[in-house]
């Protein structure tokens, strides 16, 4: 029996404690996973490059050749999806979690979408490349989200209202896509397809700059929001009896949700499923506990990293783009989580 | 005239356009237990609302310690005045002490570390609602009872010196019901806990209540001791009902007997015994 104060109070920290420590686990263990991916990514390719000369590269004392292709083509590559597929994993967590539905990511609630069309239009009609459509993907990305956000407030924004409107934003602008895909010539809709599938090919670290910028800031930003999130789960009375500014805190949740899932669309395209998958793996592997955002962004790096290195070699001789593993193996989930969410009559 | 505690002053609250409540006082005297009673849709939650700052009135103001409720802020509120609203939600698979530490929620500021101090409200939260043993448990497994008891463990661990419980025994068995109100009314006996409720139950409203407020139509009808309040008269003309009110035989306060359409007029005597299928013959 634990009724004295002393006994419940090692009792209550020790509950804590416990799944503090699972959690930290599970990130040691992700952590490791992450690295190893990174050396296998820098070590495997057309010139395969073995280990112990990979880490000497990144130290600086490799051949020229060997130089070149880390330093100059890979690590660019590499970095660019670990962060995107980071980013893209935090920012599908956050979502998921403030709006209580696995639905909720933002590649399925219109947001990458809105990034697509943006870049699209400024493929094709106005013929533009290179870092001009990146630029236009964030915005389109952000401007779809505030349109969004906007068409479902109604004296505060509900999960579902997001959802559902987040839904048919998504279905209108992914006609418009279609819409410039056919009036396109050849040569600029076959860019803009590449684009719009998601891929890693030709990243500079013109590329991974802004990435890294936005995740450096975004990233502990969306940690320091943990607690906020988690009172936000209570439901909105609650919350606002616990003192919580909810429409603000959500706005802020959204905002730096919105944001992420920009910077990594910006880089890398709308990689499908990233977002959608990490969440809800990385809550399995913490024993569904928390929110799990830390687990999340790692989970979603791993996944974008293995998906490029199977798109890359695994599959055919011809390198494929992310998204086309990605796509293929987040399909099924998206399937699977829409039975399992119908069944409980409720989202995680 | 003094400035502690938390009263309502001429308010107007509503949702839209719509006026649930009209130019209401009401006073909740400090460290009693105020019980809100009043047929449905009578505006008794949104009272409750507005007292708990989650609705803001239209007209008038709620004051509380001698401030106007709508000028502090969200987390100066939540330091002084807990709020329990009606079937509270815990995320699934959420443990009871995870639950309940987020009653801590106002006591950190946005770089705070979980301190000894946390442990401490939350262990005495859960021991005075005898939900200890619960800790490790997750909130979705609990029965309703528990699970009332482990939200207001929650309420508790926010150490204010006033709580608002919107139908803290709505859908309990009468057992529960008797579990979680003798527990309130030791928060409010031991630790001078200021309590607002809303019940439906007329009886067991005047059994714990040291104030009763009375509500029709958005409209105070009565406010006092229930001695004082609870009256045949107040009952016909607040619910409608027809009733006989005789002192509880447990604890002597007033106990309202309906009458309804079948047994009015007639002697209290036994139910007769006959059999059924004397009828039928």
């Amino acid at each position: 029996m634990t009724t004295t104060l002393q006994g419940t109070k090692a009792k209550v920290s020790a509950v804590r404690r416990r799944s503090a420590g699972r959690t930290l686990g599970v990130l040691l263990i992700l952590i490791l996973i992450v690295a190893g991916l990174f050396c296998l990514a820098l070590s495997t390719g057309a010139f395969p490059i073995p280990l112990s000369k990979v880490l000497d590269t990144l130290a600086g004392q490799g051949t020229r050749r060997d130089t070149f292709v880390i330093m100059d083509v890979r690590l660019p590559r590499v970095l660019c999806g670990l962060l995107a597929g980071a980013a893209f994993g935090l920012s599908g967590a956050l979502f998921q979690s403030l709006v209580h539905n696995p639905l909720a990511s933002p590649d399925v609630i219109g947001v990458t979408m809105g990034a697509s069309a943006a870049a699209v239009t400024c493929t094709v009609v106005l013929g533009v490349v290179g870092a001009a459509v990146s630029v236009s993907a964030f915005a389109g990305a952000l401007a779809t989200a505030a349109l969004i956000y906007l068409l479902a407030w109604r004296r505060g924004v509900t999960g579902y209202r997001l959802v559902l409107v987040g839904i048919g934003i998504g279905a209108v602008l992914g006609s418009i896509v279609s819409y410039l895909m056919s009036r396109a010539d050849v040569t600029s809709a076959q860019q803009a397809l590449v684009w719009l599938t998601g891929s890693l090919n030709a990243r500079s670290y013109e590329h991974v700059w802004p990435l890294l910028v936005g995740f450096v800031i975004l990233a502990p930003a969306a940690l320091l929001l943990t607690n906020g999130l988690t009172v936000l789960r209570l439901g909105d009375e609650t919350a606002r009896g616990l003192g919580a500014r909810v429409e603000t805190l959500r706005l802020t949740i959204l905002v730096v949700g919105v944001a992420l899932a920009a910077f990594a669309t910006a880089a890398a395209g709308p990689v499908p499923f990233v977002a959608f998958v990490a969440g809800p793996i990385a809550r399995r592997l913490t024993g569904e506990r928390g929110l799990a955002l830390a687990p999340a962004a790692l989970v979603g790096a791993i996944v974008m990293v293995a998906s490029d290195l199977i798109a890359q070699h695994l599959l055919t001789d011809r390198a494929l783009p992310v998204g086309v593993v990605t796509g293929a193996v987040g399909a099924p989930f998206l399937l699977w989580q829409l039975a399992s969410a119908n069944r409980e009559g409720r989202g995680g | 005239m003094a400035d502690e505690g938390l009263y309502a002053e001429r308010v107007t609250l509503g949702y839209g356009d719509r006026p649930v409540v009209r130019e209401l006082s009401v006073r909740i005297p400090p460290q009693k237990i105020t019980v809100i009673v009043g047929p449905n849709a009578c505006g008794k939650s949104t009272l409750l609302r507005g007292l708990a700052r989650l609705l803001n009135p239209s007209h008038g103001q709620v004051v509380l310690d001698g401030t106007d409720l709508h000028r502090m802020s969200t987390r100066a509120v939540a330091l002084r005045l807990g709020i329990l609203p009606q079937q509270p939600v815990a995320p699934d698979g959420m443990r009871v002490a995870d639950l309940v530490g987020r009653g801590r929620y106002p006591h950190h500021g946005f770089f705070d570390r979980w301190s000894d101090g946390d442990d401490d409200a939350v262990a005495s939260a859960l021991l005075a609602t005898g939900t200890a043993e619960l800790a490790d448990r997750s909130v979705d497994e609990l029965s309703g009872g528990q699970r009332q008891r482990v939200w207001i463990a929650m309420a508790l661990a926010q150490r204010t010196g006033v709580l608002l419980l919107d139908e803290p025994t709505t859908f309990l068995d009468v057992t529960h019901q008797i579990e979680v109100l003798d527990l309130l009314t030791d928060l409010n006996r031991r630790d001078g806990v200021t309590l607002v409720l809303v019940l439906h139950d007329l009886n067991l409203a005047a059994r714990y209540a040291h104030h009763l407020i009375v509500m029709r139509d958005g409209d105070l009808v009565a406010a006092g001791a229930p001695a004082d309040v609870i009256t045949e008269r107040t009952v016909a003309d607040v619910f409608g009902l027809a009733s006989r009110v005789v002192p509880d035989p447990v604890s002597g306060t007033p106990m309202v007997v309906p009458i309804g359409r079948y047994h009015g007029g007639q002697p209290l005597i036994e139910t007769p015994s006959a059999p059924l299928r004397a009828e039928k013959g």
